[in-house]
C-alpha cells in the first residue's frame, strides 16, 4: 500500500448524501479480477449517459476537477455494499481523500486499506469546504495527515481526528497482514483452546 | 469496528449477545484496544475474492484454514437453463474460472454450479448448517449480516480483509458499539419480516446504526420463524449497522439440528449447552436503544432511491415543495424524478414492469410459499414480467417437492435456477431503463436493478400482489379486490 503523509490537491464538490457503493462504482463493473483500471467506471451512472458520452453538468467531466485528488461529500458516504472496488475506482481516477460528515462502516475500513483517507468533518465545517472546492481552480486543498490538519485554500488549518493505528499504517505504508502475522503463537493457542471446547468447529469441513 | 472502551475478560458485568461472542473470539488484545479477533467461518464468492487470492500468491502465504473457509458462484452467474453451458460474458466467465482456479491452487472446498447446494452465498450458510450460533462469521459481502439470525457475529469485509481472514483466520478491529432494536407485540395479518425491516430502517435512517452491531429483540421478533429472522438481519447493512443479530432461543437449535455440517449426538448437545450462555445478560447495557410496536406496522415499500425512504403502502408520494429543509428537499426531487413519481401519488396507483421474488434477503422456502399461495389459481397481469429466483438449488428442490413450481408457472411466474438475479444488475436479470420493479431484495439506489431501474423494496406477500394486480397494491386488501 501507499503511504499517505500529505496531500495538496484539487478538490471536487459532491453535495450529496447517501453516496451509496452503486453509485460510486455500478454493480456491473464489478467482473475485473484486479484492482487497477477501475477509474474510467467511478460514478459511471452520473458520469455517463448510455452511448458512453460524458455528461457536462457531472462535476468530474468539467475542469479543474477531472484531476480532483478530493471529493467533498455529506453525511453517510460509501453507504452500501462492501465492495472494495468503491476506494479502487476512487483510487484509480487519482483520488486519494474523501471528507465527509460521516461514512459507512465497511467503505471507511476498505479505504484504509487502500491509502484513501476518509476525514470526517462536522456538518458546518464540510458546508466550507464544499464552498472552497467550487472555486475551480483555487480549490486547492491540503489535507496533512502527520498533523491531522486540513488546510483550507485560505490557509485556515482545520484539525481532525483519526485512529492513531489507522493513523500509524497509513504514514508508513504498512500491510496489516504482516503485522498480523507476528501473532501467529496467539492464534495457534487460541486455536488448540478451542479446538478443545468446540471440536465441531474443526471438524465441518466440505 | 467503530472504537469503544476495551473490554477485559474478568469484567463480570452483564454482557450483550455481541459482548459474549466478541470476547470468545479475542486472541489477543494491541496496546491500543485493536483486538485480533479469530473468525470461525470464512464464506467467499467470485466477486469479491480473486484480488485477495492474487494478494496472498503476490505474498507468497497460503490459506490458513482451508476447513473452515467455503466458496461458493452466486453473483454474475445466469439463472436460466445457459449457465450450464459456457457463461456468454466474458468478464463473468473469467470471474468464476479465476475462482475455480484458486479454490484448486489454495484447496478451498468449494461448491460449483451444476452441485445443488449452489446458492446465494447468505442462503447456503445457514441451510447447510456451516453458520452456528456464537461464531463469528465473514464474507466479502455486506449482507452477511444474515447469519445473525442464528445468533452469530456475522459482518461483511471488503476485499484486503478477505485476504487477511484467509492469511490469518483473523480480523484487525475494535469492537462495535452495541445497540437493541425491540419490536414489541404481534404483528398484523398481511405484515412479514420484510415489513418490520423496513420499518425499523423507515425510523432510524439508513445511517441510524451506523459503528453499532444491532440486536433485534422483542415478541414480534421471537415470534419470527429463521428464514423472517434472516430477513430482518439480512437488511442490517442498510440501517448501516455492522451487523444484526437474534438470540439463539429453541427456534434457533430447532433449525440447527440435523444439518448437514451441524454438530450431531454430543456435540450438539454440549453445543446447546454453550448456545444457551450467549442471550444479553438481564441489565446489559446498550449505547443506543429503539423501540417499535408491531401492531402498527402497515405492508411497506419504498418509493425512493435509499431504503430509509420508504412508506406504509396506503401512503403518497412526497411533494418535495413542502419539504423546508433545503439539501432533503433537493435530494427528495432527485429521487422522485429518477423514480418517474408524481408528487402527491397513491403508491397504490403505481403500475409495475417487473416483479423479482428472491435475493439474499427473501428467497427461502417460506418466501416461496408465500408467494405461491398468492399465485395459486390466478394470473399475472399480462404486461408484468414475474421472476421467483430460489436462494439455493436445495430451495428449489424443496419448493418443486411441494409442487409450488407449478403453481408458479401456471400462474405465468418464471421459475429460475438459484442466484442473486435481479438483486445487483451483474448477471444477466436486469431492469431496463426506465422500468419499475416490485422486488423483494434490498436495495432500491439508482441503476442497482440495471442503469436507470426503478426499484421498490416490498416484502414476498407485496411482490406477488403486485404481480397479479399489475400495480402495487395493499396485500391485506388483496383478496378482497380480485375480480372487483
Amino acid at each position: 500500500m501507499k503511504a499517505f503523509t500529505t496531500l495538496t490537491g484539487i478538490a471536487a464538490p459532491m453535495p450529496m448524501a447517501n453516496v451509496d457503493t452503486d453509485k460510486i462504482i455500478p454493480g456491473r463493473f464489478l467482473k475485473t479480477i484486479q484492482r487497477t483500471g477501475l477509474g474510467k467506471h467511478l460514478f459511471a451512472n452520473m458520469r455517463y449517459e448510455d452511448d458512453g458520452a460524458e455528461k457536462p453538468d457531472f462535476v468530474l467531466n468539467q475542469e479543474p476537477y477531472r484531476k480532483a485528488e478530493i471529493l467533498v461529500a455529506y453525511e453517510n458516504f460509501g453507504c452500501g455494499s462492501s465492495r472494495e472496488h468503491a476506494p479502487w475506482a476512487l483510487l484509480d481516477f487519482g483520488i486519494r481523500c474523501v471528507i465527509a460528515p460521516d461514512f459507512a462502516d465497511i467503505f471507511h475500513n476498505n479505504s484504509f486499506k487502500n491509502g484513501v483517507l476518509p476525514v470526517k468533518l462536522p456538518r458546518e465545517i464540510c458546508e466550507q469546504l464544499m464552498e472552497d472546492a467550487r472555486l475551480g481552480p483555487n480549490s486547492r486543498i491540503t489535507v496533512d495527515l502527520e498533523r491531522q490538519v486540513v488546510v483550507r485554500p485560505n490557509g485556515e488549518e482545520i484539525p481532525f481526528t483519526i485512529d492513531p493505528f489507522r493513523r500509524h499504517l497509513l504514514l508508513n505504508g504498512l500491510d496489516d497482514i504482516g503485522q498480523t502475522m507476528q501473532h501467529a503463537p496467539s492464534i495457534d493457542g487460541f486455536e488448540a483452546k478451542q479446538r478443545a471446547a468446540q471440536p465441531w468447529l474443526y471438524d465441518a469441513a466440505l | 469496528m467503530s472504537a469503544t472502551k476495551p473490554r477485559t475478560l474478568s469484567d463480570s458485568s452483564p454482557r450483550t449477545l455481541f459482548d459474549k461472542i466478541w470476547d470468545a473470539h479475542v486472541v489477543e488484545t494491541l496496546p491500543d484496544g485493536t483486538a485480533v479477533l479469530y473468525i470461525d467461518k470464512h464464506l467467499t464468492h467470485e466477486v469479491t475474492s480473486p484480488q485477495a487470492f492474487e494478494g496472498l500468491r503476490l505474498a507468497g502465504r497460503k490459506v490458513r484454514r482451508p476447513d473452515a473457509t467455503l466458496a461458493v458462484v452466486d453473483h454474475n452467474i445466469a439463472t436460466d437453463a445457459s449457465r450450464y453451458g459456457t457463461i456468454e460474458d466474458p468478464e463473468s466467465r473469467t470471474q468464476v474460472e479465476t475462482l475455480e482456479a484458486n479454490v484448486k491452487a489454495f484447496g478451498v472446498p468449494y461448491i460449483p454450479l451444476t452441485d445443488k447446494r449452489q446458492g446465494i452465498v447468505h442462503v447456503i450458510g445457514p441451510e447447510l448448517g456451516l453458520s452456528l450460533p456464537g461464531m463469528t462469521i465473514v464474507c466479502g459481502d455486506s449482507h452477511t449480516s444474515t447469519h445473525g439470525a442464528l445468533g452469530a457475529l456475522a459482518f461483511g469485509i471488503g476485499t484486503s480483509e478477505v485476504e487477511h481472514v484467509l492469511a490469518t483466520q483473523t480480523l484487525l478491529q475494535k469492537p462495535a458499539k452495541n445497540m437493541r432494536v425491540t419490536v414489541d407485540g404481534k404483528l398484523p395479518a398481511g405484515c412479514t419480516a420484510k415489513d418490520i425491516v423496513l420499518a425499523i430502517i423507515g425510523k432510524i435512517g439508513t445511517a441510524g446504526g451506523t459503528g453499532h452491531v444491532i440486536e433485534f429483540a422483542g415478541e414480534a421478533i421471537r415470534a419470527l420463524d429463521m428464514a423472517g429472522r434472516m430477513t430482518v438481519c439480512n437488511m442490517s447493512i442498510e440501517a448501516g449497522a455492522r451487523a444484526g443479530m437474534v438470540a439463539p432461543d429453541q427456534t434457533t437449535f430447532d433449525y440447527v439440528k440435523g444439518r448437514p455440517f451441524a454438530p450431531k449426538g454430543e456435540a450438539y448437545d454440549r453445543a446447546v449447552a454453550w448456545w444457551k450462555t450467549l442471550p444479553s445478560d438481564e441489565g446489559a447495557v446498550f449505547d443506543k436503544e429503539v423501540r417499535l410496536d408491531a401492531a402498527e406496522i402497515i405492508p411497506q415499500m419504498t418509493w425512493g432511491t435509499s431504503p430509509e425512504d420508504v412508506l406504509p403502502v396506503t401512503g403518497v408520494v412526497p411533494n418535495p415543495a413542502e419539504i423546508a429543509d433545503e439539501a432533503r428537499r433537493a435530494q427528495v426531487q432527485r429521487m422522485v424524478e429518477y423514480m418517474g413519481l408524481t408528487p402527491g401519488q397513491k403508491l397504490t396507483d403505481l403500475k409495475v414492469d417487473v416483479v423479482f421474488v428472491g435475493s439474499c434477503t427473501n428467497s427461502r422456502i417460506e418466501d416461496i410459499r408465500v408467494v405461491a399461495d398468492i399465485a395459486k389459481g390466478r394470473k399475472v397481469a399480462p404486461h408484468v414480467r414475474a421472476l421467483v429466483v430460489p436462494g439455493s438449488g436445495l430451495v428449489k428442490e424443496a419448493a418443486e417437492a411441494e409442487g409450488l413450481d407449478k403453481v408458479l408457472l401456471e400462474a405465468g411466474f418464471e421459475w429460475r435456477e438459484a442466484g442473486c438475479s435481479m438483486c445487483l444488475g451483474m448477471n444477466p436479470d436486469k431492469l431496463k431503463p426506465g422500468q419499475r420493479s416490485a422486488s423483494t431484495s434490498n436495495r432500491n439506489f439508482e441503476g442497482r436493478q440495471g442503469p436507470g431501474g426503478r426499484t421498490h423494496l416490498v416484502s414476498p406477500a407485496m411482490a406477488a400482489a403486485a404481480a397479479i394486480a399489475g400495480h402495487f397494491v395493499d396485500v391485506r386488501d388483496f383478496a378482497k379486490q380480485e375480480g372487483v
